[in-house]
């Protein structure tokens, strides 16, 4: 019933006219495929699926939909004349996958080929099985999705971050630095003179 | 050492050729001609050290290329025959760079020749060292290609580069057949060795193929095809269209490449393959009759012509006869020493001929020199004595000049081998020597004698400004500067003692074995029997030639207005003579015509109505149409370009999905 | 289990470029903008420590279980990266400082990039695979927009964020079904799981993590994104996008092809000759009528992909020897081209893009016009230039493999790639020159222009020897684990 939803959900996201609806209907995709990890027996996946996804990301992705006034219908447009063609090739495409799963389902030999990399313990959380493995036995593919992380942290900044010139900002040190000789003139002004800066 | 006589040209040749403008006339010209000296002075060493001592051997430089059971090495071969021609060639073309210092002081272009003159050379050692047959194609079309772009040096005279195409092409045809020979010998011997080539020529001897239903002999026919490319290198008749045209090039290549070095290339080939040559009797009596044939066909045009170096051009066709009708009769060790006395006085002649040329501002025709005698002695002398070289003069058993020794020994060895061939070989040879003097007499009285003409030249008016077409119009012929004196006395040294010291080694009894040493096939018994000649048969030549040379005295000094007189008289004979026996016009409408037909048909209906149809100008067309459809693709829409992604996976998926299903 | 620091010490290049990108980050945000320089030759430091870090890897070793492997074939890859790398952010310089854009995480991103190709060639994991290429393709994105203030910069880089990302599902896709039919993602295991009759949804699953890694390569049919990306990303990046990337890619390509799916060879080998043709046509005839050269370039490097493709197509020894030694000629043949094009600026100092700007090179940039003839001609494969060797190796190892069709279709495509090289040699000597073109503004430039040429010229044979050995040692590393 979950995947169920999940598809007819993410149907729902492409065909509303409403962006705001897509990402409702994203979300609730996302609570569905959370109730699969969580049949799964992935509690940690479910909640963090839950937290990130629903709770950061859509909710971004909702104020932004929100903030900008993007005409969809008009984007459509274009999009409409290959519509047609996108839909056969999609169909295609899917049936060949269904066919290769139905073939190996004929075959009988699908989902549990091999023993899993680890064999589940039965005494450890679902969490604490993570953590251990992403630490030790994959701890280079963490460190290294550490490193895409702050590539894609760089990149956004590069793209995004602009030097205004103009703004006005607040040097402690130079305010610190400063001396009565560099901040003062003293004058003293004849009768009828002025003063020269 | 071998390495450095032969390389050193080559480095040269680099140095001056692609410095260039770059390096300047005076450093081109330093770099080329002092490697080619000392590759002279090497040459001279390695050859008292091999002809006079004993050690011939094989020097590998590398693996060249290997095709099954095909192996090329690069690799020198040292022998007498090697060490003859290395004399040979180092010897003259040091001499003709010295001599073009001065010959082309004036040319703008000077580092460039010096570079092709060098290449040439470098070309011309790798054909003689060579030890195998492909090698020495190598070297075989190198100098064709040296030749060629040397007559075409002065590539904006028209003349001069159909000239050199016509070398080119004609050549060429020989080059098929040499070619053919070469694979023809490795089909048959299983290798390009020559030494092994030579050993095992005996084993072969009198087997056939079927050809055509006839039974054909298989060294003969491949000896015949090895002497069609010694035709094309060496002008033999039939091929010997290119020599007279290629004067065009600068006199001193003449002097190299056709008269001393390049054009004796088929001669020698014939002689390094004599093991060979011998096993097919047959086509030896083709080589005699061919080689008689040119000697004899070369002396009478060379009678008739104008032109200074045509003559001798001529005549060099003609002693190349000599030459090969020499090896026709088995008197290898004969053939090879007047290939070496003639490469003296020949380079001599030529050298002599460009110095006079020099001297009458570029006229090269006889007819407007005369009497030059006085205004360049040193000149004069040295080509006197090249003509009294070519002439063979001497008195048998005293002294006489190089050609006295050689072509006499060619003329007494042809009538000592008995044969038929031998015999007419005989009758021809003493003949074109009475032609041989006449004409070679004939230019030195119409250059050195008589009143001068001078002003009848266009090239003389041309500096005198003077109209009267009579006298010598105020010109004032110059001899010629040091560099090019010096290379005409040490030539005339040799065309002088050549003949008298090598006379022994080349060709003596015993000594003759012993300085071969199995180099090449050296007959004893032919050059005994060549020694003790009847009295009258020695004496023929010498008699031919008095008689020649006093029909020139008659005609060209004592009665001046007689040969205007003959040629009226035999004007078809003269006509004959002057349009050189009609062999441009046979060929002309022979091939030339023919095959422009042919090529124009092939031009216009295969080329362009059916190859290029489909091929070039349908591909174009068809990229064409494929460039406007690859543009049109890349459209700039993103949704397309996913699309052409999702359409090849899911393409890629279909194609596999039956197959995979089909094989569980 | 393996221990932790063993395996460090057998990654040591990634974990050099790694804290050598961190350590540079840092400087730069302290000292901001004006650091480029510094950070840039520093950059290069680094590259040559972890170049060393590469040498003494004389045999194959596995670290962190399985996911890293460290052999001559990752060795000699990373050499080249290394090397690109570190070029194409020395010649970006006086471009950035031109353009305005002369920010400092340019070579923190570049080396970031590295680090991820790396990771690339070491993979023997479809997990740490897709992690090596997220993080070069991450990279690439945002230095394909980096000069954010020009419409088609920004543009390049969407279109390739998108289409990468459309790759990277379609990868993940091929991933998670060969998983779930053998259970492994361990090369190794696969290579036992995956047997002559594979099940279909492996099959299926090798058409989807090819054509994710066809997409890198930029091989027809997932190469739209090339010529549009090349274009519009600032010069120096596709510079570095042309070279870096395809060797690593390549080496992935290599690497999953003989060794995890070596077992479905037959398969693999018809979706590779395929693209192949299709990158060498496409990329042949694409190429003809284009106005820009950076555009030519792109196609150029597509049909010089679909020839590389020829020798892993062969599947031999000699094939991947072949594909090894063409990546390390083609590098430095695109990088020079590029570099030319960089060289090029007009009157008002803008960069020239068009061909036109080529016309009567030779009057004004004498220098600039040999080094484009240098490159050209070795494009093209014209025999005494370096360009030649690597096709006949690959023709040679197809015309080896009895793929006579892939090698007579490779000669017909080069020579007709032949045609556009030759009409930019004709533009740059034969036409009268179009306005005037600016001298050399960097020295470095310039010495790095005329090394290269030197390189690809007939000179760079005295260095066929080295490479050669060191392609086929790689080779045989790769085959033989």
């Amino acid at each position: 019933m979950l995947a169920g939803i999940i598809l007819l959900s993410g149907t729902a996201v492409i065909l509303s006219r409403n962006p705001v609806h897509s990402v409702l209907w994203l979300i609730l995709a996302f609570f569905n495929a959370a109730g699969l990890f969580l049949m799964l027996g992935a509690e940690f996946l479910a909640m963090i699926l839950v937290i990130v996804y629903v709770g950061a990301v859509a909710v971004l992705f909702l104020f932004v939909v929100m903030m900008l006034d993007i005409d969809f219908a008009k984007l459509r447009e274009g999009f409409v004349s290959y519509l047609p063609f996108g839909l056969i090739l999609a169909g295609v495409l899917a049936a060949e996958l269904i066919v290769a799963a139905m073939a190996a389902v004929v075959v009988g030999s699908p989902g549990e080929p091999v023993a899993p990399v680890i064999a589940a313990a039965a005494d450890v959380s679902n969490t604490e099985a993570l953590g251990a493995l992403i630490y030790t036995k994959y701890a280079y593919v963490f460190q290294a999705s550490g490193m895409v992380l702050l590539t894609a942290m760089i990149g956004a900044i590069v793209l995004t971050h602009r030097q205004r010139s103009g703004v006005k900002r607040q040097n402690i040190g130079q305010q610190v630095a400063r001396r009565p000789e560099d901040a003062v003139i003293i004058t003293k002004p004849g009768v009828g003179q002025g003063v020269e800066l | 050492m071998l390495n450095i006589i032969v390389f050193l040209p080559l480095l040269a040749a680099l140095i001056a050729g692609l410095g260039n403008r770059a390096l300047g006339n005076v450093a081109a010209k330093s770099v080329t001609t002092g490697s080619l000296f000392v590759s002279a002075a090497l040459s001279w060493l390695l050859f008292f050290q091999v002809g006079f001592g004993d050690t011939s051997y094989t020097q590998p430089v590398f693996e060249w290329f290997r095709s099954g059971d095909l192996v090329i090495n690069w690799a020198l071969r040292l022998d007498t025959l090697t060490a003859v021609m290395l004399i040979v060639i180092t010897t003259v073309s040091a001499l003709v760079h010295l001599y073009s210092w001065g010959y082309m002081a004036e040319d703008p272009d000077q580092p460039r020749f010096f570079a092709y003159l060098s290449l040439f050379t470098f070309a011309m050692l790798m054909l003689v060292t060579a030890d195998n047959l492909v090698q020495m194609f190598f070297g075989w079309e190198g100098v064709g290609l040296a030749s060629y772009l040397l007559i075409g040096f002065w590539y904006h005279k028209p003349s001069a580069n159909a000239a050199a195409i016509k070398a080119f092409v004609v050549n060429r045809v020989g080059d098929f057949g040499y070619s053919l020979g070469i694979f023809g010998i490795f089909l048959v011997f299983g290798t390009t060795d020559l030494s092994l080539i030579n050993e095992t020529a005996g084993e072969f001897q009198g087997r056939t193929f079927e050809f055509l239903g006839y039974q054909v002999d298989i060294l003969t026919t491949l000896c015949l095809l090895l002497f069609v490319g010694a035709m094309g290198k060496s002008a033999q008749l039939g091929l010997h269209t290119w020599l007279p045209d290629a004067m065009e090039g600068p006199t001193p290549v003449s002097a190299l490449i056709h008269a001393a070095t390049m054009v004796t290339a088929g001669v020698f080939m014939v002689c390094r393959m004599s093991p060979l040559f011998e096993a097919a009797p047959a086509a030896l009596t083709v080589v005699t009759y061919v080689g008689a044939a040119t000697a004899l066909f070369a002396a009478t045009v060379g009678t008739v012509q104008t032109d200074i170096k045509r003559v001798i051009a001529y005549s060099t066709c003609s002693q190349l006869g000599y030459m090969f009708f020499a090896a026709g009769i088995g008197a290898y060790g004969a053939s090879m020493f007047h290939l070496t006395t003639h490469a003296f006085f020949k380079a001599l002649l030529f050298l002599g001929a460009g110095s006079v040329i020099h001297a009458m501002h570029h006229e090269q025709d006889m007819r407007y020199y005369g009497g030059l005698r006085k205004e360049i002695p040193f000149t004069f002398y040295t080509m006197l004595i090249g003509t009294l070289a070519i002439t063979g003069v001497g008195i048998v058993g005293v002294f006489g000049f190089a050609g006295f020794y050689s072509k006499d020994l060619i003329i007494e060895s042809a009538f000592a081998a008995g044969s038929e061939a031998g015999y007419v070989a005989f009758a021809v040879g003493v003949f074109a020597a009475l032609l041989t003097s006449f004409y070679s007499w004939r230019l030195m009285f119409l250059t050195f004698w008589q009143t001068p003409r001078w002003n009848e030249s266009e090239h003389i008016r041309h500096v005198t400004h003077s109209e009267d077409r009579t006298g010598t119009g105020g010109y004032k012929p110059h001899e010629s500067p040091m560099t090019m004196l010096i290379p005409l006395g040490v030539l005339s040294v040799g065309a002088v003692f050549a003949g008298y010291a090598l006379y022994y080694p080349f060709s003596g009894e015993e000594q003759g074995a012993a300085f071969w040493n199995g180099s090449i096939a050296f007959n004893v018994e032919l050059m005994a029997a060549a020694h003790h000649v009847p009295l009258w048969v020695k004496l023929a030549s010498t008699v031919a030639m008095l008689t020649g040379l006093a029909v020139a005295l008659v005609y060209y000094i004592w009665k001046p207005h007689k040969p205007a007189a003959f040629v009226e008289q035999f004007r078809s004979l003269h006509a004959f003579l002057m349009r050189k026996w009609y062999f441009d016009e046979l060929y002309h409408y022979l091939f030339i015509v023919p095959s422009l037909w042919f090529g124009r048909v092939f031009w216009k209906r295969g080329d362009q109505g059916t190859i290029d149809r489909f091929g070039p100008n349908g591909a174009g067309w068809l990229v064409e149409r494929g460039a406007g459809v690859a543009r049109r693709l890349q459209s700039g829409y993103l949704y397309n370009y996913a699309l052409v992604m999702l359409i090849g996976l899911a393409a890629a998926a279909a194609w596999f999905l039956p197959r995979a299903m089909g094989g569980e | 289990m393996q221990p932790i620091a063993e395996s460090i010490g057998i990654a040591a290049p990634e974990l050099v470029l790694a804290t050598g990108a961190m350590v540079l980050l840092m400087l730069g945000v302290f000292r901001g903008n004006r650091s480029l320089h510094g950070l840039t030759y520093g950059g290069v430091i680094i590259y040559a420590i972890a170049g060393f870090a590469l040498l003494g890897d004389a045999q194959s070793e596995l670290a962190f279980d399985g996911l890293y492997i460290a052999d001559d074939f990752s060795a000699y890859l990373k050499v080249l990266i290394f090397a690109a790398a570190a070029i194409c952010s020395i010649i970006a310089l006086p471009y950035l400082v031109r353009a305005r854009s002369d920010k400092f995480e340019y070579p923190v991103l570049i080396m970031l990039g590295a680090l991820g190709m790396s990771m690339m060639v070491s993979a023997n994991d479809l997990l740490s695979l897709y992690i090596g290429l997220e993080l070069q393709s991450l990279a690439a994105y945002v230095l394909a927009a980096f000069h954010r203030n020009e419409a088609s910069s920004s543009e390049a880089g969407l279109k390739y964020f998108v289409l990468g990302a459309l790759a990277s599902g379609i990868l993940l896709y091929g991933v998670s079904l060969v998983y779930g039919f053998t259970g492994t993602t361990d090369f190794r295991l696969l290579q036992v799981a995956v047997t002559e009759t594979p099940a279909v949804g492996t099959v299926i699953g090798l058409v989807f993590i090819l054509a994710g890694l066809a997409f890198k390569v930029s091989a027809v049919p997932f190469h739209m994104w090339t010529p549009d990306v090349y274009q519009g990303a600032p010069t120096p990046v596709a510079a570095f996008f042309a070279s870096a990337p395809k060797a690593a890619a390549m080496g992935l390509l290599v690497r999953v092809c003989m060794d995890a799916f070596g077992g479905m060879m037959s398969e693999w080998q018809q979706i590779i000759a395929f693209m192949a043709i299709a990158s060498m046509v496409l990329g042949a005839v694409g190429a003809i009528g284009q106005r820009s050269i950076k555009r030519l370039l792109a196609y150029s490097s597509i049909n010089n992909i679909g020839f590389a493709l020829i020798g892993l197509a062969a599947a031999s020894e000699l094939g991947i020897s072949g594909v090894l030694f063409y990546m390390a000629i083609y590098l430095p043949m695109t990088i020079g081209a590029f570099l030319v094009v960089l060289s090029l600026r007009g009157a008002d100092g803008r960069p020239l893009d068009t061909m036109n700007s080529l016309k009567g090179l030779s009057k004004t940039r004498p220098g600039l016009a040999i080094a484009l003839l240098i490159f050209m001609f070795s494009l093209a494969g014209i025999p005494p230039l370096f360009g030649f060797w690597p096709k006949f190796a690959v023709f040679n190892a197809a015309i080896d493999a009895e793929m006579y069709v892939l090698a007579v279709i490779g000669v017909v495509t080069s020579v007709v790639g032949a045609f556009y090289y030759l009409r930019i040699i004709k533009l740059a000597y034969f036409d009268e020159p179009e306005g005037t073109v600016l001298p050399q503004e960097s020295r470095v430039n310039g010495a790095l222009l005329a090394g290269i040429a030197v390189f690809c010229s007939p000179l760079g044979l005295f260095l066929m020897g080295p490479i050669t050995v060191a392609a086929a040692r790689a080779a045989r590393a790769m085959l033989t684990f």
